[in-house]
């Protein structure tokens, strides 16, 4: 067995919103019929949480699930359960249409942690991200600046951002250089 | 800069977050079609100055395609609805006779 890596390998760059690798998070794309009682159970069995609405995350440390779209979760549980989580969701869905895949190692996450985090992905995404209409469990797919990405609002001062592994060293300088440059003051 | 609601997600896409798809409503003819029929379902488009029917997929978001009502002069969202759709919703048409009476489009008024 190889030591896995994350990405960034523990990058930080600290500052009054510090942006931070979040190290290694176990990921499956879990693909079908979300209104799917098996389907639901299963997300259950292997995060403890339930099936979050349209455009939520619910997240509960390591263990988590995503809305990307009306056919498609994004499973996050510890990076060394994800295999044997998808086997849990193979088993109990055998039979059904649906697809789980462990994409963990596809994938980079990374924290932004600060008062004004907020406007630090607003400088570079096309959400709306006021408070009043992005708040805490929001999860959104988009795009940071060149590159897809998706994140969701951990706390008040914390947002998870999600992108693929090959575009981690871009998408961490694009959240540091937007947190060094400071607060714009639209989002008070 | 143009922002197209997505149905399936709920949220207001920023163009970029979108991939246009051309027009909407296209009717496939396949083998046995006449060449007529089979020339005009693949090169022969609307192209309006006013209200339009277009394809849009919400590429860096759900990943779905939907369908957008729009006035391609002014840039005015009608309303997006759901792909799997072979005409507008009534609501939509509502929509446009209510802001451009006497609107035609394709087969559609
Ligand atoms: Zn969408």
């Amino acid at each position: 067995m190889s030591d896995a890596v994350s990405a960034l390998n523990g990058k930080v760059a600290a500052g009054e919103v510090t942006v931070r690798d979040s190290g290694l998070q176990g990921m499956i794309i879990l693909r079908g019929d979300l209104a799917d009682k098996k389907l639901r159970s299963a997300c259950k069995a292997v995060t403890g949480l339930a099936v979050p609405e349209r455009g939520k995350a619910v997240v509960e440390g390591k263990s988590g699930l995503c809305w990307m779209s009306p056919d498609e979760l994004l499973v996050l549980v510890p990076y060394e359960q994800a295999g044997e989580a998808v086997a849990k969701i193979d088993e109990a869905l055998s039979g059904t249409h649906y697809l789980a895949e462990n994409v963990s190692d596809a994938r980079a996450l990374i924290l932004v942690e600060g008062e004004f985090g907020r406007e630090v992905i607003a400088k570079l995404a096309p959400v709306d991200l006021h408070p009043d209409s992005f708040g805490v469990g929001d999860f959104r797919r988009t795009h940071l600046g060149q590159v897809a990405a998706a994140f969701w609002m951990v706390d008040e001062d914390t947002f998870a951002v999600i992108c693929f592994r090959s575009v981690a060293e871009y998408t961490f300088n694009l959240l540091a250089a937007s947190a060094k440059a400071g607060r714009v003051g639209h989002l008070v | 800069m143009l922002i197209l609601h997505c149905p399936y997600c709920g949220v207001d896409a920023d163009e970029t977050d979108l991939h246009a798809g051309g027009e909407a409503h296209l009717k496939r003819e396949g083998p046995g079609s006449t060449d007529d029929d089979f020339e005009d379902y693949l090169f022969l488009r609307e192209n309006p100055k006013g209200v339009h029917f277009e394809r849009w997929r919400h590429v860096y978001g759900c990943g779905k395609w939907f369908l957008a009502a729009r006035c391609t002069n002014t840039l005015e969202v009608f309303g997006t609805y759901s792909a799997q759709t072979t005409e507008p919703p009534q609501e939509i048409k509502d929509i446009i006779s209510e802001k451009r009476s006497g609107w035609s489009w394709g087969n559609l008024s």
